[in-house]
């Protein structure tokens, strides 16, 4: 059992290093990935920020209130990428190999979600940068922030599988990108990212509310600028935990019975 | 008694309403080459698939060297390589960082498998190329890493689906030398392919599969002679002699000859004495004056045995093309003898 383990982690590390890989060799992509959030947080910081500064509660700057929204926003539509990247694979054939090789099952999976994961930890501490360039200021000290970065990067990771999911089940990339973003466009806008969700209509506001990315949202963003946490931070880790529980063995079983 | 090194009894294989393999027998003796020779569509990688432990059968059962595919498919693993129809490598990596990572997840150590690549990159002439990306590599050169990365820790038993599809005649040399050396070591193997002359240069055993089934099995030499003694062919000066010699040779009574490849050529069974039949043969078409730049005696091909047994001629691009040809010389081809 514990060999076992060891060799499922030892293959996930493997398959990891291989799609870190990927992302240097395509200069592209990671371009277009860390352009994208930066461009998001000027639109929002300089177009939209005035307008919807005078709803934020008093004392609080837009730029403070939006770069832990923009960390989630970036994370989520990032995630969609896992589901392209695993059905690329896909098709090209290596991932015959891998299947037919005596590696652990999950480790194909493991290794395209944790390069995910280390990617995103790069794009948020690039957005952080910038964000300090443009005067966001984590206000709660070192530790604070540190929580606030991983719950976000931990939120993103349970993404991650729910779009390997996708991957698997897509047929082709393509299929994959547009299943992808039709899920994550109004979970993203529909949450506490952008605006304060008491701005919404109130039909808009449950649903907000109840939203796993407004709970991402406020707990990374209590921790980042203060403010009273209420039961957000429960909330996030509840729905990372459970998104986890649910998908990572789905993706396995799926994985499995790949034709 | 040797081990089997597959023992495959009625795999069955849908997906949806077309059945890919419809109750498919096969054994494989340990150390020996053994062919799946058929069109494309004719379920070879299906076959192939399911051995390999990628996907599950319907029904039927099927074990490599004893371990069943399906119950024990992560020891099957173990002991098995798959080298694909579609060059199995990732494109974004060298061919060095390839072969290390298959090596790696093979169980080698980082130094093993370090070694490992780079002996295998000398071996299929890849050295020179080996810290490029596999992007950049001719179909050739990806082929021969896709068979490199099988052979990192030299499995009991591979499986080559169509290992030279595509390629030209000397990249195809090349990767067959290489199946020579694997064999000599005392790999078994199995391998599909839709050219009859690969099958009939590297198996052992060939099975000749159609539409999802074993038409016949057996060593090369078994299935020409299945399809009779020698025969005889004639190549024609002019194409418009041919229906005259036809008739003269028809007149021999060895049968009906057979349009082979080009219109210029025929092909003529020589049931009892081959030599006395090309006398006659050389007689009949001199009398009725017709030129003849080649006449000779030679005995089946598996063109000759997968026409006999298909009523469809071999054809290097399977069942698309023959399914274009026009229906009158499509009935002509497949006349039965």
């Amino acid at each position: 059992m514990i060999k076992r383990l060891g060799s499922t982690v030892r293959d996930g590390y493997i398959v990891a290093g291989r799609n870190m890989r990927h992302f240097i060799r395509q200069p592209q992509l990671l371009l277009f990935s860390t352009i994208q959030p930066i461009m998001f947080v000027l639109l929002f910081a300089f177009v939209f920020g005035g307008a919807i500064g005078g709803s934020l509660p008093a004392g609080v700057s837009y730029k403070d209130f939006l770069l832990p929204g923009i960390f989630i926003q970036s994370t989520a539509f990032r995630a969609t990428q896992t589901a392209i990247g695993l059905s690329e694979d896909m098709q090209r054939g290596v991932i015959d190999r891998f299947r037919s090789m005596p590696m652990a099952r999950s480790a194909v999976l493991a290794g395209r979600t944790l390069a995910d994961l280390v990617r995103n930890l790069f794009v948020i501490l690039l957005m952080a940068a910038v964000g300090y360039a443009i005067g966001f200021r984590f206000g709660e000290g070192v530790p604070a922030a540190v929580a606030s970065i991983l719950v976000v990067a931990m939120f993103g990771f349970s993404l991650s599988w729910i779009f390997a999911y996708v991957g698997l089940v897509s047929k082709g990339p393509e299929a994959a990108q547009s299943a992808g973003f039709i899920a994550i466009f109004p979970l993203v806008f529909a949450s506490s990212i952008f605006v304060p969700i008491d701005t919404m209509p109130s039909w808009l506001q449950t649903i907000a509310n109840v939203s796993p990315v407004t709970a991402a949202a406020d707990a990374a963003r209590v921790l980042a600028i203060g403010g009273t946490m209420g039961s957000s931070l429960w909330q996030v880790l509840a729905w990372t935990a459970g998104i986890l529980l649910v998908f990572v063995p789905l993706c396995v079983r799926k994985y499995r019975r790949l034709q | 008694m040797a081990e089997r090194a597959v023992e495959a009894e009625g795999i069955v294989k849908r997906f949806g309403e077309t059945v890919a393999l419809g109750g498919v027998d096969l054994a494989v003796e340990e150390g020996t080459v053994q062919g799946l020779l058929g069109p494309n569509g004719a379920g070879k990688t299906t076959m192939v698939r399911v051995l390999a432990t990628l996907l599950q059968p319907d029904s039927g059962s099927a074990s490599v060297f004893g371990l069943d595919v399906v119950h024990q498919a992560s020891q099957v693993r173990e002991v098995i390589a798959l080298t694909g129809q579609f060059a199995a490598i990732d494109e974004l990596l060298t061919g060095r960082e390839n072969l290390r990572m298959f090596g790696q997840l093979f169980r080698l150590s980082r130094q093993e498998a370090g070694r490992r690549a780079d002996d295998l990159l000398e071996q299929f002439d890849l050295a020179d190329a080996g810290d490029r990306v596999a992007k950049t590599y001719s179909g050739g050169m990806r082929r021969r890493l896709d068979l490199a990365s099988s052979l990192l820790t030299r499995p009991r038993m591979l499986f080559l689906d169509e290992p030279t599809t595509g390629l030209d005649p000397r990249s195809r040399n090349q990767i067959w030398d290489s199946i020579r050396d694997l064999v000599r070591q005392g790999t078994t193997l199995l391998l599909t392919t839709q050219y009859l002359e690969e099958a009939d240069q590297l198996a052992d055993r060939i099975a000749v599969i159609d539409h999802g089934g074993v038409i016949a099995e057996g060593t090369g030499d078994e299935l020409k002679d299945s399809v009779g003694g020698q025969m005889i062919e004639a190549r024609l000066a002019n194409a418009a002699d041919r229906p005259r010699a036809i008739e003269a040779l028809t007149q021999l009574g060895c049968g009906t000859p057979e349009p082979s490849a080009s219109d210029r050529e025929l092909t003529l069974p020589a049931p009892q004495d081959g030599i006395t039949t090309i006398e006659f043969a050389a007689r009949a078409l001199r009398e009725a004056n017709i030129a003849v730049s080649d006449l000779g005696l030679r005995r089946p091909t598996l063109d000759d045995v997968f026409l006999t047994l298909t009523g469809v001629p071999a054809s290097e691009d399977g069942d698309q093309q023959t399914d274009e040809y026009p229906a009158g010389e499509r009935e002509t081809a497949g006349a039965p003898r």
